[in-house]
């Protein structure tokens, strides 16, 4: 049996061909991919781990594995003030689109972390967040999780990440900082619309039930979404 | 009595008069402006304009991260409070939309905008006084092809007395003498470059307690106030192997070469300004900077002792850290890799007086910037997180005074402070 980091395995292959083949429909320019990308980005194995992946009690999230073209859009927000965070913005400031399109495309290819699961969970916030994530809440605009994020909540090609394998810190933050409006993405800004409906204990359940699900090892991005967006999002790209 | 009081009114006159001729010295021996050309903008005057801006490196203030291009607004932090960037897109009420060539020339050469105010020395016109007519209009014309962008510019939140136009004068009576056009014409490519449109002296050049430049300390680097970086020293680059006319081309040009890599600030200006410019005007900028004269190394800040045995101590545990942790790129004994990981032995940055840069970047990490000629550049860790404060000080302990380094020790208490 091959090692399952082994670079030439079958499985790793086919993905790399299945993530090139992806990537000629990006925007980010498909080009001959550049050697050396661990040694590059040593800086950011410090929060994200060897190849992008955290594992366990961090806040830092695991970006192996998430939609190329979503972490590129993540990359260019940190850059260019869209989202805060100080050591992200003092990384990104002076590289270019090209090599945030390389950076992008690099983690996208890594298999994703195998996360535990949370257990801190209360009853009452796992019952609170599997509602709000699998039937949202009519009354108030608020569309299921997995109307977007897909049916797996994995994630959707090329832009929409999976929500599954993140720390619930991370999730919780995330989610705040949008009702807060110190995370945006492209307008129409879906994700702050829902986060600003949404309390903060709210906020903290679904995130807790997210972490708490079992997360398959084999994961990957769905390829298309479930259905129609149940609203707009200027940050998802066709 | 009567008499007495006379003669103090008449003297405290006297000197607000000799004050307010002394205030006023520089701009009376101005050489005039030419009126303004009101023909459009040719279309090599707009292509020269954008390499000029380019050089000047305008955007490095006047783009606000994540905001529109040249519109301004980005906080310029000084000693005094903060300035904002002006807007420079053409837009009639917030830009310099109603402005023309002779307008925006006069704020370069004069230091003073359309409305005759006294622009705040953060906009370098000490340096801008020295740029051409002609330049300045094609800088001019390429920023008037810009979409016009409709934001103000916020007004500065100085500390009083500094937010008042007289403070901005006495300043000016100072530090601040317009360019003649003789001395201009005089200049070679490579002084044009340093002394005008490139404004290094804006961080090269030690700044003193009201903000000034220093001329004791011209081009020996020192703290960038405000930014939290020290700036290298400009003068006194003996030509030899690592800094030799090539390699420092290359550091310019592509922010790295055999063994160094510029960070902080001079990556934004490498990857905004210095990466876009002609090899002949790097050749001109690197043959300038051998001319600069060695002057007075300002004083470095001070920072608490370290005794013999606290120091050995130190050296002892960073060579363990650096084994641990920095070896692997940079290598065992501080050689680094060619055009990848830094080299420390003979660093300029690491056996800087201060260790300001060295802790920066052990601290927070970085990438040099993306270039033409570095694309993928190599990155470096931030350790803040992963190394204790003691450890930080032992291992920069250890990298200033080895293989041959010989800078003081860094204290504990030193990169506590940060």
């Amino acid at each position: 049996m091959p090692a399952p980091d082994h670079p030439a395995s079958p499985a790793r292959l086919s993905l790399a061909v299945l993530l090139i083949s992806l990537f000629f429909a990006a925007p980010v320019a498909a080009q001959e991919a550049v050697a050396d990308m661990a040694d590059r980005l040593k800086a950011c194995a410090a929060c994200h781990g060897d190849e992008g992946r955290t594992v366990g009690d961090t806040y830092y999230p695991s970006i192996a594995g998430k939609p190329a073209r979503y972490l590129y859009a993540q990359l260019e927000n940190f850059r260019d003030g869209r989202r805060q965070h100080t050591v992200m913005a003092a990384m990104l400031r002076t590289l270019s689109d090209r090599y945030l399109g390389e950076i992008a495309r690099y983690y996208a290819a890594q298999p994703h972390a195998k996360q535990p699961v949370f257990e801190g969970a209360t009853p009452e916030q796992l019952a609170i967040g599997e509602r709000l994530t699998v039937a949202g809440d009519a009354s108030r605009n608020i569309p299921p999780c997995m109307d977007c994020h897909g049916e797996a909540l994995t994630g959707v090609q090329p832009s929409i990440p999976g929500l599954r394998g993140l720390p619930t810190r991370y999730l919780d933050a995330q989610i705040s900082a949008w009702k807060q409006g110190q995370r945006r993405a492209a307008t129409p800004d879906c994700m702050g619309k829902i986060a600003r409906s949404l309390t903060a204990a709210e906020i903290t359940a679904i995130s807790a039930w997210l972490a708490s699900r079992p997360y398959a090892e084999d994961a990957k991005p769905a390829d298309s979404l479930p259905g129609e967006l149940p609203i707009d999002c200027g940050g998802v790209l066709p | 009595m009567k008499k007495r009081r006379v003669l103090v009114m008449g003297s405290a006159i006297l000197l607000a008069f000799l004050f307010s001729i002394w205030l006023n010295q520089p701009d009376l021996d101005l050489d005039p402006i030419a009126p303004a050309n009101l023909a459009s903008a040719t279309t090599e005057q707009v292509r020269a304009g954008e390499y000029l801006v380019r050089a000047g490196n305008c955007a490095g203030c006047h783009s606000a991260s994540g905001g529109a291009p040249f519109a301004g607004g980005k906080a310029i932090e000084t000693p005094f409070g903060a300035v904002y960037s002006s807007n420079l897109t053409p837009h009639d009420d917030t830009g310099l939309g109603r402005w023309t060539d002779a307008d925006f020339y006069r704020a370069m050469r004069h230091g003073r905008s359309k409305d005759d105010r006294w622009l705040s020395p953060t906009f370098p016109y000490t340096s801008y006084t020295n740029l051409t007519r002609a330049d300045s209009d094609a800088m001019f014309a390429w920023l008037r092809a810009l979409p016009p962008v409709d934001q103000a510019q916020p007004p500065p939140t100085l500390r009083p007395p500094y937010e008042l136009q007289i403070a901005t004068r006495v300043w000016r009576a100072l530090y601040f003498r317009p360019a003649k056009d003789a001395d201009i014409a005089a200049m070679d490519r490579g002084q044009y470059l340093v002394e005008g449109l490139g404004h290094c002296a804006a961080c090269h050049t030690a700044r003193g307690a009201l903000g000034g430049p220093r001329s004791a300390n011209a081009w020996m680097g020192g703290e960038i106030i405000g930014l939290g970086w020290d700036a290298l020293p400009l003068a006194g680059i003996v030509d030899t192997g690592d800094f030799s006319d090539l390699e420092l081309a290359s550091l310019l040009k592509t922010g790295v070469n055999s063994r160094q890599a510029v960070s902080g600030p001079m990556a934004e200006v490498v990857f905004h300004s210095l990466q876009h410019l002609k090899d002949d005007d790097i050749a001109a900028i690197v043959s300038y900077l051998r001319r600069l004269p060695k002057a007075e190394a300002p004083a470095a800040p001070k920072v608490p002792q370290v005794s013999a045995d606290e120091r050995a101590a130190l050296r002892k545990r960073g060579a363990v850290v650096y084994g641990e942790h920095c070896a692997d790129c940079h290598g065992d004994d501080g050689e680094g890799q060619i055009r990848k990981y830094p080299a420390l032995a003979g660093s300029r940055l690491v056996t800087a007086a201060s260790a300001t840069n060295a802790l920066r970047l052990t601290l927070d990490g970085g990438f040099p910037p993306s270039t033409d000629g570095n694309p993928f550049p190599y990155g470096m860790p931030p350790f803040s997180h992963q190394l204790s404060r003691p450890d930080i000080a032992a291992v920069l302990t250890y990298i200033r005074s080895e293989w041959g380094n010989d800078a003081p020790a860094v204290s504990v208490v030193e990169v506590e402070r940060r």
